[in-house]
């Protein structure tokens, strides 16, 4: 199958082609935040604190009298950030050890899947809470603990793919004219296995943006001037009975990103299932 | 044979135990610098430092020390707080028993509530509660529970002012205070597995309701009602208990977040205040207690599959 | 034998209505069952002769729509007009199914006497105690060596055989009176299919119960049925004993589906061997006989009229324009040698 091809099925699917939409409006937006916020998301305004939304701040002020919106929009780039840092590490860690522990199989493998075992036991919060512990609590930090999460996840489904491709017979023909088993991993493996690689990889990066603001809620992630909308929305927690609709925005945010999130991983599924033929 | 069995499955569990512990170890390794002085602050005296250095058994070669530490872990011995003093596995006890109850009454929402929205949404095909089952089967997953915390607690507390918004009681104390207390926190630690339950239990049902053998059952003159029942649930419920399983896993972490927020003294509150005061012997404490029982309940789900499924020779 | 009518099809018509047109999966078959006889309805797949049985039991997809002029009179009472809670009534009780698949078709977590025990309970004012018992009669009946102690076992550890037999356990423990098989023996082995056929056979002489034997195996027809039915998209295209059948099949389809007949002494061939071609998309069906595409025989007339089923003859009844006679068979015989190689 070709790319163009996957993308058209892909658009075929009306959710995930909605989701493809918001998602790059997203990547635009975190890119642009910088430049584009009204004003500084921190920037006090003691005579406007906690207004309501205007023409002037689009949604209102928080109890500092900073502009919600402007903090939203800053709030988005953490939250991008996050995920595509945090999917990088099993992408680049944890599939090719998978592929090599597949692939060579023996008792190195057996060792490597006991340990992914025991990884994946640990509950991903309670891990990235002693993770970033021990690293010191910052953003940066919580980013590495929800990539390390990840890895054995992607590194046991890189195995299981690889143990599958390994024994076709394309693979078995390329060994015995001869090719070396770098080759075979880079010409065979790796694009036989990575369809599905491709689609645990959208779902987490729902995952690590749920993570992601969890963290940061607790206080255990983004720390200012760093914004992120787990952040905001415990600001909003201190003010709940005050001005409870101030956590409603980053509220939305988080929801509409993860179910994008989620419904794209669908729609990939969908499109790069080789079963699956258009009717 | 089933002890066979048994015993076959603990053996499964003791690498995982040692694998898991070793992780859980060598956190300790990740800290960058001094670990001692990252733990005491800048501020410490040499004498402090030295002594939590030997509490520590840092002064030894790192196999050592796993094993120095995990011998005092089955003797019960955690060490001492670094903040209080106070002995880790007494702050574990403490807590343990409120975060499985909050656990357990999560689990309890997220089993009823998985299979009556899967079942209803089976039984009736493309009807509203179906449509229902559908929605919350994909919103679900998608909301994280702080959020979901938040939202419960501004409608039945703030606004509607039926239940306390922060507390605790156990449930051995005031059965009927720990239930109004329970119910927001419970049920914002299951909405994640209600969602999960029902999704997958509907997928699964929806393949075995196809199934030869229920068609089997129709012929016989079952009802509609009487094949789900008899016939499809059983069934559809084996890939269920795995996945009921590994969400005790998630619930537990989610703990953290649901007892920060309404003020439950549990080990998730535990934990994050212990992070705040760098307090790493409590951490490693509490983070130990969560794996076990993680590695316990699965051991128990594998047992309650290998029951359920009577293919499944021991 | 009882000559009194057990089941009359009229006219079924099983239509999928559907966007690129109407699918007629059944269209318009008409046959009867008398009491204690063995029918074969015999086709490919997607001859629609499952969706036939599957009519009479009420069990079809919701997506199949009859005609309201079809009828499925069994005992004079028009199956189709009743409601889902009358039907359950007869399912298992007056009218009862086996199917190809004994393995699928028996739930994997309830034990064998449990899954016989269900239907009696569900009939009969009786306590699953008292069923059980007499699931245990069944059992012996159809010949399940060590019968107690196969009551408690899951189907899982039974050998495939084995299984049917439970299936036909459980068909049988109404006493039903009419007995569908749905390619009872297609997935067992070829010894244990003729030990299921004739075991079939037993029962139906030991308590006259009709037999509706669907199959796409004329051999198994052979060796079981006294009539045979052969269906081809959706139609009956020839009816007649199983000697005439044999001795003399006047369809070309029929011919074709005998000479496709592992015979004792040859590889054996496959049906797409024997005849040419593929069944045509139901959606797309040839103007005139249905059959026409996959023709040894056929005529110009067969390209534009459709032929009806007549009695013939000998007869048997056949929807053919070029009907075969013996004579001409051993002539043709060469001629659709040519044609399949
Ligand atoms: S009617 Fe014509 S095409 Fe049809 S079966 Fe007879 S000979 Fe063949």
């Amino acid at each position: 199958m070709s790319f163009k091809t996957i993308f058209k099925r892909l658009m075929a699917e009306r959710l995930a082609f909605i989701s493809f939409i918001f998602l790059g409006i997203l990547v635009i937006i975190a890119l642009l935040a910088p430049y584009i916020v009204p004003y500084e998301p921190f920037k006090q305004d003691l005579t406007k604190v906690m207004s309501p939304p205007s023409t002037e701040h689009w949604l209102g002020t928080d109890g500092l009298g900073s502009d919600i919106f402007s903090q939203l929009l800053m709030g988005s780039q953490t939250a991008i950030k996050a995920a595509l840092f945090a999917i990088m590490i099993p992408l680049f860690i944890g599939v090719p050890l998978g592929i090599l522990s597949g692939y060579f199989g023996g008792i190195i493998d057996d060792i490597f899947m006991r340990i992914v075992d025991g990884i994946i036991a640990i509950p991903a919060i309670i891990l990235a809470l002693g993770i970033t512990s021990a690293l010191g609590v910052n953003l940066m930090n919580a980013m590495m603990a929800i990539g390390i999460i990840f890895t054995p996840q992607f590194a046991r489904l890189a195995r299981g793919q690889t143990l599958q491709v390994r024994s076709e017979p394309y693979v078995e023909a390329a060994k015995i004219s001869g090719a070396g088993s770098v080759w075979i991993m880079v010409r065979h493996i790796i694009p036989n296995i990575s369809p599905p690689i491709v689609v645990q990889a959208s779902f987490n990066l729902s995952i690590a943006i749920l993570i992601e603001t969890t963290l940061s809620f607790l206080g255990m992630g983004a720390q200012q001037p760093e914004v992120s909308w787990g952040n905001l929305i415990q600001q909003g927690y201190s003010m709940i009975d005050m001005y409870p609709w101030m956590m409603v925005y980053p509220g939305i945010a988080i929801l509409l990103t993860i179910l994008a999130g989620n419904f794209l991983g669908d729609g990939l599924r969908v499109a790069l299932d080789p079963k699956q033929r258009k009717s | 044979m089933f002890l066979k069995f048994l015993l076959r499955r603990l053996l499964y569990v003791i690498p995982m135990l040692l694998i898991t512990t070793l992780i859980v170890f060598s956190l300790i390794l990740l800290i960058p610098g001094d670990p001692v002085l990252a733990m005491l602050g800048d501020s410490a005296t040499h004498e402090k430092v030295e002594e939590l250095r030997r509490q520590l058994g840092l002064d030894q070669p790192v196999m050592l020390q796993y094993f120095h530490w995990l011998n005092n872990a089955i003797h019960g011995d955690l060490g001492r707080s670094i903040f209080t003093g106070q002995l880790v596995d007494e702050a574990l006890m403490q807590t343990l028993f409120v975060t499985m109850q909050l656990v357990v009454v999560g689990m309890i929402f997220s089993i009823v509530g998985g299979l009556f929205f899967a079942i209803t949404s089976i039984y009736f095909p493309n009807s509203w509660m179906d449509y229902v089952a559908r929605f919350f089967g994909t919103l679900g997953t998608a909301i994280p529970n702080f959020l979901v915390a938040m939202v419960l607690i501004i409608f039945f507390s703030l606004k509607l002012n039926w239940v306390p918004a922060t507390g605790f009681t156990s449930i051995v104390h005031e059965p009927v205070s720990f239930l109004q207390q329970i119910i927001l926190p419970g049920f914002s630690l299951s909405l994640a597995g209600i969602a999960v339950i029902t999704r997958h239990l509907r997928s699964s049902l929806m393949e075995t309701m196809d199934a030869d053998y229920v068609r089997t059952a129709y012929s016989k003159g079952v009802s509609r009602y009487q094949a789900i029942f008899k016939h499809s649930l059983q069934n559809a419920m084996l890939p269920v208990v795995t996945t009921i399983g590994l969400l005790f896993g998630t619930m537990l972490g989610a703990t953290v977040v649901v007892e920060t927020i309404f003020a439950i003294p549990g080990m998730g509150q535990l934990v994050v205040n212990a992070i705040g005061q760098r307090d790493f012997t409590i951490v490693q404490g509490v983070v130990l207690v969560m794996i076990v029982m993680v590695i316990v309940i699965n051991f128990i789900t594998d047992i309650v599959y290998a029951l359920l499924d009577p293919r499944i020779e021991y | 034998m009882n000559t009194e009518t057990l089941l009359k099809v009229n006219h079924l018509k099983a239509y999928i209505p559907s966007s690129k047109g109407e699918i007629k999966p059944v269209n318009d078959i008409s046959f009867s069952i008398k009491k204690g006889e063995i029918v074969a309805l015999v086709g490919e797949s997607g001859s629609g002769k499952s969706v036939s049985s599957l009519s009479i039991m009420g069990l079809n997809a919701g997506a199949i729509k009859y005609r309201p002029d079809s009828s499925i009179l069994f005992e004079g009472q028009d199956l189709l007009k009743l409601k889902e809670k009358e039907l359950r009534k007869i399912r298992g009780n007056d009218i009862a199914m086996i199917f190809q698949d004994p393995m699928s078709s028996l739930n994997p977590v309830h034990p064998i006497g449990r899954q016989i025990a269900e239907s009696i309970v569900l009939h009969k004012k009786v306590s699953y105690k008292e069923a059980k018992k007499t699931a245990l009669d069944l059992l012996n009946k159809v010949g399940i060596p060590d019968a107690e102690r196969r009551l408690n076992d899951y189907p899982h550890q039974l050998s495939g055989g084995m299984r049917q037999r439970a299936m036909i356990a459980i068909a049988l423990a109404c006493n039903p009176k009419l007995l569908i098989a749905d390619e009872p023996t297609t997935a067992l082995d070829v010894t244990i299919q003729s030990q299921i056929l004739n075991l079939l056979r037993d029962l139906q002489k030991e308590f006259g119960i009709s037999i509706l034997l669907i199959t796409h195996d004329l051999g198994v027809v052979a060796e079981t049925a006294d009539r045979v039915l052969v269906m081809y998209c959706g139609q009956i295209v020839e009816e007649g004993t199983v000697e005439e059948i044999f001795e003399n099949p006047q369809h070309p389809y029929t011919k074709g589906l005998m000479d496709s007949i592992p015979s004792l002494y040859g590889p054996s061939k496959e049906i797409l061997d024997a005849i040419p071609g593929v069944v045509p998309n139901p959606l797309e069906l040839p103007n005139g006989c249905n059959f026409v595409t996959r023709c040894a025989f056929a005529t110009e007339k067969c390209y534009e009229v459709s032929p009806v089923l007549e009695k013939h003859s000998s007869g048997t009844r056949v929807s053919c324009w070029n009907p075969l006679t013996k004579e001409a068979l051993s002539e043709n015989d060469r001629e659709s040698a040519v044609i399949v190689t």
